[in-house]
């Protein structure tokens, strides 16, 4: 077992709101989004998602509960076998669902972040901002409850980063909690917002 | 103008086809990895069946070669002062065609002794003067075969310096032979097929390396591990199915080419060596069937593999979120 990355920390995060979880690199920010996402599981210490404690989720109630999170990872993860459109609609396809019963649903989103010329592309084509806002999209094609976002503004250009911060504040108006790790000073200046600030393993949470 | 013209081909290329196509499949469809894979499990599947087809038909020849040679019994009497060579061959032949179990009994009569004996003594011989042993051929029925010990006790009261060959030692030799080398082939089988399973796992594995990625994402998305292992043992049973497919196919057809090859050189001296070694050179029903079973196996094995494999990896991420747990 390696060192304590993260030690006494103790937050909630209410449905609805939004927040910025900041730190420098290594701080542990990247982990905390993991234990939230429940990809991860604490040494010890409770964890409680949706008002179930996470050492009671068995591992086949996983999936259900995920698809109530959007995560958006530093590195995208989209497929690269697959187009922007096919990417963003996996969560909806993996569920079972008729192509046709989702098909508007997904050409709307990726307008709504601007990909909507990209939909048959392949993300080696795409640009590292256009990546971020399928990833983006893929997180949000399922309405999520709580939205999960590791430095999403982290390869994209300070205008990019403001239309994607947007993007979020939007999407938090619609009902979706939002946690954004992010280093980034500038971004979170741009915005009255809770922060939550990770430093050598501790968290001090700033309302 | 030419700037204009270019503009909305680069468009096009760079927002792909307007026209919707089929969803791509979950799983990457063309790999280096992949093809690999379905080369490796034909080539195996292809030495299993050779192998397999060997085993039947050393096994069908060691069978035919315990009938042919139970089939028949002799009876020997060899020439001594007094006997009346032509009346003792007369007698044994009665006393044996006595015994049930007995379909005929046949005196090879002199003209086909001298010929039994012209490759030794040369022609022309004149067999009256030679003090020769005359045979009596005993075909016997082989599903009920007439009680030797009764039939050579019969023989030995009345006909003098008679002996009967029921051929027991060379057949107890040949039994034991044929069951020596069928066991021998079946070990080589079992080798062939533990060696065929090891490398379509090894080389499943290898081609499901690349897809770890992939597992992550479905998972992350939500998608249920039922869901995961389903996709890609669809697609690796297939990859499964085609090289298992190609590789028994050739098998087949080498077992067709024999075959053709050892009818259109019946009654040549190459093909009468082969038969009197190997029979017929036709590999049976048993063969054909084992051919399937092996196909059979050899993709449900890589489906299986895939399987695992894909399980393994999704315990993995869930080791990884539980290792408190």
């Amino acid at each position: 077992m390696g060192p304590e990355i993260l030690r006494d920390i103790s937050f909630h995060i209410p449905r609805g709101s939004f927040q910025f979880l900041c730190g420098p690199s290594g701080a542990g920010k990247t982990t905390l989004l993991r234990l939230l996402f429940l990809s991860l599981a604490p040494t010890r210490g409770l964890i409680t998602v949706f008002g179930k404690d996470r050492t009671q989720i068995l591992r086949a109630e996983l999936p259900l509960i995920r698809r109530k999170i959007g995560i958006v990872f530093q590195d995208f993860r989209l497929l690269d076998h697959m187009t922007t459109y096919e990417n963003v609609a996996l969560p909806l396809r993996v569920r079972g669902r008729e192509e046709a019963s989702y098909r508007n649903d997904v050409v709307e989103l990726l307008k709504w972040v601007g990909l909507g010329d990209r939909l048959h592309v392949l993300p080696p084509v795409l640009s590292g901002g256009e990546k971020q806002r399928a990833a983006i999209a893929r997180a949000l094609i399922e309405q999520p409850e709580i939205l999960l976002a590791d430095e999403p503004t982290g390869n994209v250009d300070p205008t990019l980063a403001r239309r994607l911060l947007r993007l979020f504040i939007e999407l938090n108006r619609s009902g979706t909690a939002v946690v954004i790790a992010t280093h980034d000073l500038h971004l979170m200046d741009q915005v009255e917002a809770r922060r939550m600030v990770l430093a050598e393993g501790r968290l001090d949470v700033h309302d | 103008m030419s700037t204009t013209d270019q503009t909305p081909a680069v468009q096009r290329t760079g927002s792909g086809a307007k026209t919707w196509r089929r969803p791509a499949s979950i799983v990457p469809q063309r790999s280096v990895a992949g093809h690999a894979l379905v080369i490796v499990i034909a080539i195996m599947t292809f030495l299993s069946c050779l192998t397999l087809g060997a085993v039947t038909l050393v096994r069908d020849t060691a069978s035919v070669w315990q009938t042919q040679i139970a089939r028949e019994a002799t009876i020997q009497i060899k020439p001594g002062d007094g006997i009346d060579m032509n009346a003792a061959l007369a007698q044994a032949q009665a006393i044996a065609a006595g015994f049930g179990g007995v379909r005929s009994a046949t005196i090879i009569d002199s003209a086909a002794t001298a010929r039994l004996l012209e490759p030794w003594l040369g022609a022309g011989l004149n067999i009256e003067e030679l003090p020769v042993p005359r045979l009596v051929i005993v075909t016997i029925d082989e599903r009920a075969p007439p009680d030797f010990a009764a039939m050579r006790q019969a023989l030995q009261a009345s006909v003098p310096n008679v002996s009967l060959d029921d051929h027991r030692n060379w057949v107890d030799r040949l039994i034991s032979m044929a069951h020596t080398t069928v066991m021998i082939g079946i070990a080589i089988l079992i080798l062939m097929l533990a060696a065929t399973v090891m490398t379509v796992v090894f080389a499943t594995r290898g081609a499901m390396a690349g897809n770890g990625p992939v597992i992550e994402v479905l998972h992350f998305v939500g998608a249920e591990s039922q869901f995961i292992a389903a996709e890609f043992r669809r697609h690796f049973l297939w990859i499964g199915l085609k090289g298992a497919a190609a590789g028994s196919l050739a098998a087949i057809i080498v077992f067709v080419v024999f075959a053709w090859w050892s009818s259109r050189n019946l009654a040549t001296p190459q093909a009468d060596q082969a038969t009197a070694l190997f029979g017929n050179f036709v590999i049976g029903t048993t063969g054909y069937v084992g051919v399937l079973f092996i196909m059979a196996l050899v993709a449900g094995l890589t489906a299986a593999t895939t399987h695992f494999t894909v399980v393994s990896r999704l315990n993995g991420i869930d080791i990884g979120r539980t290792d408190h747990d």
